[in-house]
């Protein structure tokens, strides 16, 4: 995987190689800020980005609505194996149910599920409803009733599961709230988590509203799930900004740029780990999918697949940025980031006649950086110096 | 560094410690000789119904008591069908969940779905039934050709108000059979059905099951119209009174039942058998049928009769559950055939091997031979969580459904997780220059508190899902909940041991090609740490 990214990057010559070894991974350049993305500097952007995937998602759950799956809306769902299914042999079904002998199956719906099995929706049915119309199914297929699966739902089921389902999420985020104040003595950081996880909700629901893709239990089940994982992700990102803010009394860089830091040297685990979860995830959509057709674990699969990468996207994106921004507005931090400038000008200083005497040749090259060149840039030699003297 | 090595656990001592806990579990599993997790309906064929209570007597929630009473009636109701391991199970705090695996459903969901009827009736016949054992019944036509079908809807409304029950109590109990009743009855099997009509006799059988004074025994009674409906009965309970030897029910009435109960028992007392008896009559058949020898005039009686503790506590609790304010409805049915379960299972099977497939690919890729690690340590973590989920099954009768297949997939995801966190904790070390050996400490150190929080929160969010959410759903908080407790156990005792010997031996701990600890794998070699000294540091230390 470095391999790659390597290709993407033209070589700087920030580093004077003592062998002829290859150059050194994008993760590790990533990790000295050699390469580095200025998340926080960007994040206007990103935010902006990210308000119009929520105003996308609100408008298209205000407009579209949810597709509320049989279980919120109740029902009978049968679902039975046929040879040579065809849009013809669904009308037959259609019409095999119709003529069972059972009143109001207008509504009825037939879908082929993979290219074996048919489900069929009607109203909800009481038994000997059920009986007659499990009947007439097994009959159009050429099979016996109790080879028909069926599913009946009362009507008040999909009001319970959601309620509970609510009642979980209030319970999870208040929590949550409530330990991440405490483990990071912080409630800046328990806020900044908790709007990513509501962007990550919202965003995943609106996705849901946008494509149509069928809501049931457990897909709900999925969606709780995926705040679990949006907050794993923001816990690493958190963790290191932690550390690397823990002295910001040195005046080697401010909140903002310790934080950014953070950010750029975790990317790689964040990648890993988000690679990592999504893949067996992938796994259970694939399976779902095209193996069964539908059912719970197509829906965990999706519900998990779809959450994890905009949760991914947004410890980085959007829960840093706006942790730097909650506390840069501080006094404290606003000052500290003055006599680091002042810091930087009299090193700026000191170096500029410290060129003028030593041979040519850039000293450290930035990447990727657009319009804040100067904030990385200067960084980097001073964090150098002080990295090599820790360790001596 | 020094400070470092004086707390080091010992890596070999924890890692055999721990492997020793995996064989003893194994152990256990081989023992009880079940080599298979029990599966949950969804994956093995079957149906599962659940039942939603609504308190009737509009006082808002659903008592527990109330609940668990009707969870014994209905199971008593599934017993009754004939159909092997059937469950009825309370979730929620207002649900009833019956599991049946492969039973033709349609039986069970009209079985389990209908209101209870418990009510009271005088008896005027008693009959040796001819009885046949359970399932074989033989088909005979419910009502004898030569008689008129019996009505199946009452011909008279019930008075609402109490002088009116009082004056329509009088006549019941006037009530004497027709000529067609006692020919009929005599023609009556316990398995013919017949209208269960308020204002009209009604045959019945005992239940053996719950037999209070009789002995069990195969009795058929002639009934006549109900006397008292089964919700005017207000508690009941089972006990020995003071300064007895046997047990007793004590049942007590609301005032309308009270005084509706002390006319009939003033009539039944004066009558002779088997009319001073009345049958106390629960879904179609008889549990009781106490014969009064005084009236009882206060609303609450005492049956006596060769009880036991446990029929006792049975008939006890039929009468209670006649008076549960409770009333059910069907929310779901699902039925799942065997080929359906087979199927679902297969594709869950199929799942998860992709799954890990491609983690380990995607491990061994990007950590070489570390991915080896990972690879080894997710075989062990599945071999522990299959044999917990079999011993689990065992033990709490815990079944893998779809759902929970699926949580255990997922947690394939959250185990590899923790290896990535600290792996690349350790090469962050490395980095700054520390040896490979002192950085797998420090970068364990530092990583472990970040799985730890990673791995709470996971938890939390399995630990709230079970607890709130409703059916098969369950299964899948169940699964990641035990798989997240899994991983942290897996890494603090087994990977992150396994990592730490590893990196004393040549291959690891030198950074060899391949062993994903090479220095340029760690871009090390470009810049200030040449991979010498890392060598020459653990050289050092192995002198």
């Amino acid at each position: 995987m470095s391999d790659i990214m390597d290709t993407m990057e033209s070589t700087p010559e920030a580093t004077t190689p003592t062998k002829p070894a290859r150059k050194p991974g994008f993760t590790h350049r990533l990790w000295t800020g050699e390469i580095s993305y200025d998340f926080v500097g960007h994040a206007r952007w990103w935010y902006i980005f990210s308000a119009v995937l929520i105003l996308i998602s609100i408008i298209s759950l205000a407009v579209r609505g949810l597709d509320l799956g049989i279980e919120f809306r109740g029902g009978s769902d049968f679902t039975v194996s046929a040879t040579n299914v065809s849009s013809a042999s669904l009308d037959d079904f259609r019409q095999a149910v119709i003529g069972s002998g059972v009143p109001d199956l207008d509504g009825t719906t037939v879908a082929a599920v993979g290219s074996d099995r048919v489900a069929i929706e009607t109203r909800a049915l009481d038994v000997p409803e059920q009986v007659k119309v499990r009947d007439a199914i097994a009959t159009q297929a050429g099979t016996q009733a109790e080879k028909v699966d069926y599913q009946q739902i009362g009507a008040s089921w999909g009001q319970q599961v959601t309620r509970q389902a609510t009642i979980a999420l209030v319970v999870f985020l208040v929590l949550v709230s409530v330990g991440f104040s405490i483990y990071f003595r912080d409630w800046k950081k328990a806020v900044s988590a908790i709007v990513a996880l509501l962007h990550d909700m919202i965003v995943t629901v609106g996705i849901y509203a946008l494509v149509g893709f069928t809501v049931t239990p457990a897909t709900l089940t999925g969606l709780l799930t995926i705040l679990g994982y949006s907050l794993y992700d923001t816990v690493v990102v958190f963790d290191k900004v932690r550390e690397n803010t823990a002295d910001l009394d040195d005046l080697r860089e401010t909140y903002s740029e310790a934080a950014n830091r953070a950010v750029n040297q975790v990317l790689v685990r964040s990648i890993n780990t988000t690679v990592l979860g999504v893949l067996p995830v992938a796994a259970i959509l694939f399976a779902g999918a095209f193996i069964l057709g539908s059912g719970p674990l197509e829906d965990i699969g999706l519900a998990l697949f779809v959450g994890m990468i905009i949760g991914a996207y947004s410890s980085i994106f959007i829960a840093t940025p706006l942790l730097v921004h909650l506390r840069m507005a501080e006094p404290g931090m606003k000052q500290q980031a003055a006599r680091v400038a002042k810091r930087r000008e009299k090193l700026a200083k000191m170096s500029a006649t410290a060129t003028a005497t030593t041979s040519a040749g850039p000293a450290y090259a930035v990447e990727m950086v657009g319009d804040d060149v100067q904030a990385p840039a200067v960084r980097q030699q001073p964090s150098k110096v002080s990295r090599a003297k820790r360790n001596s | 560094m020094a400070a470092v090595s004086a707390r080091r656990r010992r890596p070999t001592v924890t890692l055999v410690v721990f492997l020793v806990v995996v064989i003893l579990l194994l152990t256990i599993m081989a023992l009880s000789r079940t080599w298979t997790p029990k599966l949950g309906l969804d994956l093995s064929g079957g149906t599962t119904i659940t039942l939603t209570a609504t308190n009737t007597s509009g006082a808002g929630t659903v008592d527990q008591a109330s609940l668990e009473q009707a969870r014994t009636i209905i199971q008593q109701r599934v017993d009754s069908l004939g159909v092997g391991e059937a469950t009825v199970t309370t979730t929620g705090n207002n649900q009833i969940q019956v599991s049946a695996p492969n039973v033709q459903s349609d039986e069970l969901v009209s079985l389990v779905g209908q209101t209870a009827l418990l009510e009271f009736r005088r008896v005027y016949q008693v009959a040796q039934a001819v009885s046949y054992p359970d399932g074989q019944a033989i088909e005979l036509p419910s009502v004898p050709a030569s008689v008129e079908p019996r009505p199946t809807e009452p011909s008279t409304t019930l008075p609402t108000d109490d002088a009116g029950r009082q004056s329509l109590l009088t006549e019941q109990l006037a009530w004497t059979p027709a000529a067609t009743d006692t020919t009929d009855f005599s023609e009556y099997q316990c398995s013919d059905s017949m209208p269960q009509v308020w204002d009209q006799p009604f045959f019945a059988c005992l239940r053996s099951d719950v037999s209070g004074s009789q002995s069990s025994g195969s009795y058929k009674y002639l009934l006549g119209p109900r006397l008292i409906e089964g919700n005017l009965v207000t508690t009941a309970s089972a006990g020995i009174p003071q300064n007895e030897l046997s047990w007793v029910v004590t049942l007590s009435f609301d005032s309308l039942g009270g005084s509706l109960f002390s006319s009939a028992t003033t009539t039944l007392a004066g009558a002779t058998s088997p009319t001073n008896q009345f049958a106390i009559v629960l879904d179609g058949k008889v549990i009781s049928a106490p014969s009064v020898s005084n009236p009882i005039p206060d609303g609450s009686a005492i049956i006596q009769g060769s009880f036991n503790q446990s029929s006792a506590t049975n008939l006890a609790n039929v009468l209670k559950y006649g008076s549960l304010p409770l009333a059910f409805e069907v929310s779901n049915v699902d039925t799942v055939s065997a080929t359906l379960g087979g199927d679902q299972l297969t594709a869950g099977l199929i799942a998860g091997l992709i799954g890990l497939i491609l983690v380990v690919i995607y491990s061994v890729v990007y950590y070489r031979g570390l991915g080896l690690v990972v690879f080894t340590s997710l075989v062990v973590a599945f071999g522990l969580t299959y044999t917990l989920i079999v011993l689990l099954g065992q033990s709490m009768s815990f079944a893998l459904s779809l759902p929970g297949l699926a949580g255990v997939i997922v947690a394939v995801g959250v185990t590899a997780d923790s290896f990535v966190i600290f792996f690349e904790r350790v090469r962050d070390e490395a980095r700054e220059g520390r040896s490979l050996r002192t950085a797998v400490e420090t970068g364990w150190d530092k990583a472990r508190r970040t799985i730890v929080v990673a791995d709470a929160v996971s938890l939390l969010s399995a630990i709230i899902l079970f607890i709130l959410s409703i059916g098969a759903i369950k299964g899948f908080a169940f699964t990641l909940g035990l798989t997240t407790l899994v991983d942290l156990a897996m890494i603090f005792f087994f990977t992150k041991p396994l990592v730490s010997l590893l990196v004393k031996t040549k291959f690891f701990g030198t950074g060899q090609r391949g062993s994903g600890f090479e220095a340029e794998h760690l871009g090390i070699a470009a810049t200030r740490r040449p991979r010498p000294r890392a060598r020459a540091l653990a050289n050092a230390k192995e002198a």
